[in-house]
């Protein structure tokens, strides 16, 4: 190869085609687009678009965290994809909230305090080790193939087509949640033990995924009322739990109000590293 | 050097007719500049070689992960964290293409990997710098993504195949790799002034360690003729350093920041850019452990190997179930 061949290879500098993780055109609603989008949404919608958008937000900083500290190469990866699946249905989600109060995606995710975020408990607890992540994988994948699913058929255009393209992603975090359930539930003793412990310590954050609020009686068909979710969410979850060996724990519920404002103790760590360098530098742009 | 003996004529006395026929067709393929494929005899100089070339080129990958992956919790918008993210996990994605080229040659994984966490196994001195800013996010896709796509582009054609198939895609994703890094720094360049000089800092310290990639001048480089003659090895270090300094001192420009390099000019006599002398002796200290984050770096990697000991042992163990169950029906 001659210095000139160098040369030229070194000019595919500035290819944005080259990486494998591009998105391919035409496939999907980007969070770009929505930005600039002319149709701003109601207050109702916005709100319920922030909903989703917090806590897939506050689910994809949690799981990033496992990039490096996978325990094979092989979940670096896994888990670095589904995290990045989550910020983007994030960025998709808040920024069309951002529209209707005429700001940006990044206002809302640098810039609210605690008590402004909306996300619910689940997401916002630790990964702990992996079968925690793993539980904490299962509870909150289910959940949110079954609400995309239904909201292809919302009737607002937009959240219809984030959905679209999140629900295939999500299904794919479903499946990776299983696999590792059974692998857990039945590989060996203290697999097993980690997992029933794991479902123990986040199974009092799961009814909160299904309380309804008065916002749904304004968003009528724009939006699913996640109690209506709950029977098919229990049916799957206690099958594979049951293939896996395990069974749904006994515990009751925590009074958690991750909706209404009313964070965890984990989520002030949260922002503060999320949020710690867009504020040392407030109107810059990166 | 053994290497030399065994490619060389002088053990050549004690082959069989088999192996014989095999260093021919060897020699043969090297001469044509074809490729070496993992079931084609080759000398053991050239399996060690190789499979120490391509590990430690894995595990730089590996431990390359951990510098840009103690950004993206704090990445400042969710644009740039995503597309950090993303390239952390291409990292992650070199590291796998490349252990499984290392394995065509006969060492498994766990073995490389084991090599890696004793500390017996090298990888490059640049991950041993610590990323302390996000300007380090650009400076490193721009400089050390830049040094890599320079050194790593003619290793496209080396002779073994495997090799040389991994670099073509890990190439690729290298570009998008420096390109993020020089929007970055253009991004910040553009930005406030305590942006602007986070950029120049960040180039300020990573400039020489990004020159040093290149390895020791050719006058102290052992290994560069064995594998010149292997044809795995294209250009010297002098060679492809020349290549990248020109390219940045160019680049930097655009930039409109400074290389920490005051007298870096092309001489037009030899026809060479002559940038500052390198502190050589600090390459050699990086490379024996006692860069600012070696003990750091090794240290992130044992303990992930170590708390994830009992996920792979379920995955074995729920593996060889389902193993003997699908054996029982």
């Amino acid at each position: 190869m001659s210095a000139h061949d160098i040369d030229h290879s070194l000019d595919s500098f500035g290819d944005t085609s080259a990486s494998a993780t591009r998105v391919t055109p035409g496939n999907a609603l980007r969070p770009e687009d929505i930005a600039i989008q002319q149709t701003a949404p109601g207050e109702d919608v916005a709100q319920y678009a922030l909903r989703l958008g917090d806590d897939a937000l506050i689910l994809a900083q949690r799981l990033s965290t496992w990039i490096s500290r996978g325990p094979e190469l092989e979940e670096d990866i896994a888990l670095g994809n589904i995290a990045l699946d989550q910020l983007g249905h994030a960025r998709s989600f808040l920024s069309y909230a951002a529209l209707a109060w005429d700001k940006t995606e990044d206002d809302l995710a640098y810039f609210r305090e605690e008590e402004e975020f909306t996300a619910l408990h689940i997401v916002q607890q630790p990964n702990g080790h992996f079968g925690t992540t793993i539980a904490r994988q299962l509870i909150v994948s289910i959940f949110q193939h079954l609400l995309y699913t239904r909201l292809l058929d919302s009737s607002d255009e937009t959240i219809a087509a984030i959905c679209a393209k999140a629900v295939k992603e999500v299904d794919y975090h479903r499946d990776h949640a299983i696999q590792w359930t059974l692998r857990l539930g039945l590989g060996t003793e203290e697999s097993a033990a980690k997992m029933r412990h794991a479902l123990e310590i986040l199974w009092p954050y799961v009814a909160e995924m299904f309380k309804d609020e008065p916002l749904y009686d304004a968003l009528g068909d724009a939006g699913v009322r996640p109690s209506t979710l709950r029977a098919a969410w229990d049916e799957e979850i206690t099958a594979v739990l049951s293939d896996a060996g395990l069974e749904i724990p006994k515990t009751g519920s925590a009074m958690s109000f991750g909706r209404q404002g009313e964070p965890s103790e984990y989520m002030g760590f949260i922002l503060a590293e999320m949020q710690v360098l867009a504020r040392k530098h407030p109107g810059a742009s990166w | 050097m053994a290497a030399q003996n065994e490619s060389g004529g002088n053990l050549s006395a004690v082959l069989s007719p088999e192996e014989q026929a095999g260093k021919d067709r060897f020699d043969a393929i090297i001469a044509e500049d074809s490729r070496i494929e993992p079931r084609d005899w080759m000398p053991e100089a050239y399996r060690k070689s190789l499979t120490r070339q391509i590990s430690q080129h894995a595990h730089s990958e590996i431990i390359g992960m951990q510098p840009e992956a103690n950004w993206i919790t704090r990445a400042p918008s969710l644009k740039r964290k995503a597309i950090l993210m993303a390239k952390v996990q291409d990292e992650a994605g070199h590291g796998l293409y490349l252990y499984s080229a290392a394995e065509t040659l006969g060492t498994p994984r766990d073995v490389l990997n084991e090599q890696l966490l004793s500390g017996r196994a090298k990888y490059s001195s640049i991950f041993n710098y610590p990323a302390r800013s996000w300007a380090d996010m650009g400076a490193i896709g721009w400089l050390v993504d830049g040094a890599a796509i320079a050194n790593q582009v003619p290793l496209c054609r080396a002779s073994y195949g495997p090799y040389g198939r991994a670099m073509v895609r890990v190439c690729k994703e290298e570009s998008f790799h420096q390109r993020q890094g020089f929007e970055i720094l253009l991004e910040l360049a553009q930005g406030t002034e305590a942006q602007k000089k986070m950029a120049q800092d960040a180039i300020n310290r990573f400039y020489a360690p990004a020159l040093m990639m290149f390895g020791p001048p050719d006058g102290d480089s052992p290994n560069s003729k064995q594998s010149m003659e292997w044809r795995v090895k294209r250009f010297s270090n002098d060679e492809l350093r020349q290549r990248f300094v020109g390219m940045i001192a160019e680049q930097v420009k655009v930039l409109g920041l400074t290389l920490p390099d005051p007298g870096l000019h092309f001489d037009e006599e030899s026809g060479k850019w002559i940038h500052k002398e390198l502190d050589w002796e600090e390459l050699t200290e990086v490379i024996s452990g006692n860069g600012p984050v070696n003990s750091q770096r090794l240290e992130r990697r044992r303990e992930a190997h170590a708390e994830g000991a009992w996920v792979r042992e379920a995955a074995a163990a729920y593996a060889a179930k389902m193993a003997r169950k699908t054996e029982v029906a």
